[in-house]
């Protein structure tokens, strides 16, 4: 085979041209449209042609902001607060997705404790589980089960340090989000790395512990670095995961851990949507899965056929 | 030792929940009562749904959304592959591009989708007043032809990604051996890629399909469900029986409800990955025993 591009027929070019307007072109049109002040989304006066304001955007982070704009009275959306909890949120659970799925995907690999069927098995059952159906356990036992009792000594504890009432649980807290996301997001995660650290030459890790490595030093020093480009895949699915994730976040939050899709869809709910301050919500929310699917889209799509072709 | 955190993780926030779901599916249970608390039903919640009209017409909407989104970002994934699979400059650029949908949020795609499908000020019906053509009422009565839309726009990609991925690991002997003996190329396609794809894309298939129920958010931002029941997928149903008419058990019902067809996609999925497997053992085995 040749590997040299084949030339086209410029239909060809065509059909490619409109499947990338097709694929691209609302996600332009929203960026566009987040520019807009509502009178001119509205009026239609539509093409390139209009004063492009950050008019939007002051009003979506108005709680963050060091100055304050003319145009806003009352900073009604808190979108900075939510910003801030869903990076939490999704930082936190990525980092301990893949702490804790690193280290079993290891142990699963070398000390064979079951086949990799039951991994795969594993892996499958979880994909299967939609979040609609945790909501319902999840957000039972987050707020009833899972809880320090208010009189015993932690809860009681927390309870004087924190404030609040009743009993100390783990709903409309931040872990209360990132537990189950972790747990939402380990099968796969480990999955994922397994593959990769089969290929690791196992006369590595002997000549680490001959030169008297302990167990752990072996997989932090000898075998994390040689697993970078999956750790990347895995991490980039997971984040986008807790990242975007609506549903469960909406049933486990209070006013004070709200992630950001909670807020697009209570302000997108009503009647009367002020479309340029939402369009740049959602263009705040959707800009860091960008940045990442621009920088790693190869890892993005070896984790994702990974996922299929493997399966 | 380095497995103990994972498995108490899942034990603490997937397994007992799921448990704990299907405990709690036999009780009449309202989100104020601990599970202990709530009366013990037996199957009536089940028997409830099984012949409640909503719960039907909801299972309905769920069965056509999933059949015709993955009915149709297949054929247009799979097309596309076969389309595009050759040299040509940027090939990743342009995977990167088709790759976004999927990465944006689908609260945000949602959103974008109802903004184009507003009924004055979206971009579709703003378009066919401009060429002349009357108003289509898109998030109205053709909502969920809208919101399959918006479903395929998201997620044919995925196929089409994978589809490639497969192409580009086929043979090259085969096809080669097919252009020598004159073969035309709709003949390659339907005699020699597509049976060698077939593995790959049945489990791909499956795979969309068991994502397919789980769609929420889209359709929430988009519909509500609405109008009516129209668009009110089983996903969207349980989580508003849980929160909006607070009634804990009937949502945990429907929910297992759900995770019963999912298991059987599932099962019907794994069932032929073994068989696969099988299959080519056995062939190997063939072609060692001529030798």
């Amino acid at each position: 085979m040749d590997r040299s591009h084949e030339k086209q027929n410029p239909a060809f070019y065509a059909v490619i041209a409109l499947l990338v307007m097709m694929s691209v072109g609302p996600v332009i049109l929203m960026f566009v449209n987040s520019f807009k002040l509502d009178v001119d989304i509205i009026s239609g006066t539509s093409g390139l042609i209009f004063m492009p304001t950050i008019q939007n955007y002051e009003t979506a982070l108005c709680d963050i902001l060091w100055y304050e704009p003319d145009h806003i009275d009352f900073c009604s959306l808190k979108f900075g607060g939510a910003f801030v909890n869903s990076l939490i949120i999704a930082l936190i659970s990525t980092v301990l997705t893949l702490v804790i799925g690193s280290m079993a995907a290891y142990a699963l690999v070398r000390f064979r404790f079951f086949g990799r069927d039951t991994a795969s098995i594993t892996t499958l059952m979880v994909r299967m589980v939609p979040p609609a159906v945790l909501l319902v356990p999840v957000f039972g036992l987050w707020n009833n089960e899972f809880c320090f009792d208010r009189d015993g000594l932690i809860g009681g504890a927390i309870r004087d340090a924190f404030g609040g009432r009743g009993d100390v649980c783990l709903a409309g807290t931040h872990s209360g989000i990132i537990l189950i996301y972790v747990a939402m997001n380990l099968p796969f995660v480990i999955w994922i790395l397994q593959s990769f650290i089969v290929q690791v030459p196992r006369s590595l890790e002997e000549a680490a512990r001959v030169d008297g490595a302990g167990p752990f030093q072996v997989f932090f020093k000898v075998i994390l670095p040689l697993i970078k480009p999956g750790l990347a895949a895995a991490a980039i699915f997971t984040f986008r995961i807790a990242w975007n994730e609506y549903l469960l976040a909406s049933a486990l939050s209070d006013r004070n851990t709200k992630t950001v899709p909670i807020l697009i869809v209570n302000n997108m709910s009503e009647f009367n949507v002020e479309w340029g301050v939402i369009m740049a919500t959602g263009m705040l929310l959707a800009i860091p899965p960008i940045i990442f699917t621009l920088l790693a889209s190869r890892q993005i799509i070896t984790g994702m056929t990974a996922g299929a072709v493997k399966g | 030792m380095f497995m103990a955190p994972a498995v108490a993780i899942m034990a603490v926030a997937l397994i007992y929940p799921l448990g704990y779901m299907i405990w709690g599916s036999f009780r009449a249970w309202d989100p104020t009562q601990t599970i202990g608390e709530a009366e013990f039903v037996g199957l009536k919640n089940y028997i409830t749904l099984w012949s409640d009209p909503n719960f039907r017409e909801s299972l309905g909407v769920t069965l056509r959304f999933a059949f015709f989104c993955v009915t149709i970002e297949m054929v247009l994934g799979v097309g596309l592959a076969l389309l595009l699979d050759r040299n040509i400059r940027g090939m990743s650029v342009l995977r990167t591009m088709f790759i976004l949908p999927m990465m944006i949020a689908p609260v945000v795609v949602g959103l974008m989708w109802r903004y184009m499908y507003h009924p004055t000020v979206g971009t579709f019906n703003r378009f066919l007043e401009r060429v002349g053509l009357s108003d289509v009422d898109w998030l109205g009565s053709h909502a969920l032809t809208s919101v399959i839309i918006a479903d395929i726009w998201q997620w044919t990609p995925f196929i089409f990604i994978l589809a490639l991925a497969a192409l580009q690991s086929l043979p090259r002997s085969a096809l080669e051996a097919a252009r020598i003996d004159g073969a035309t190329p709709w003949q390659q396609i339907i005699h020699i890629k597509l049976p060698l794809m077939m593995p790959v894309l049945i489990v791909t298939g499956l795979l969309r399909l068991i994502d397919s129920f789980k769609v929420l958010e889209v359709i929430l931002v988009l519909t509500e469900g609405g109008p009516g029941l129209s668009t009110e997928i089983l996903a969207l149903r349980i989580s508003r029986t849980a929160t909006e008419f607070r009634e804990l058990g009937v949502a945990a019902a429907m929910s297992n409800y759900l995770l019963i067809i999912l298991m059987l996609l599932t099962v019907a999925m794994f069932a032929f990955t073994k068989f696969q497997e099988i299959r080519a053992a056995r062939v190997r085995m063939a072609a060692e025993d001529d030798s």
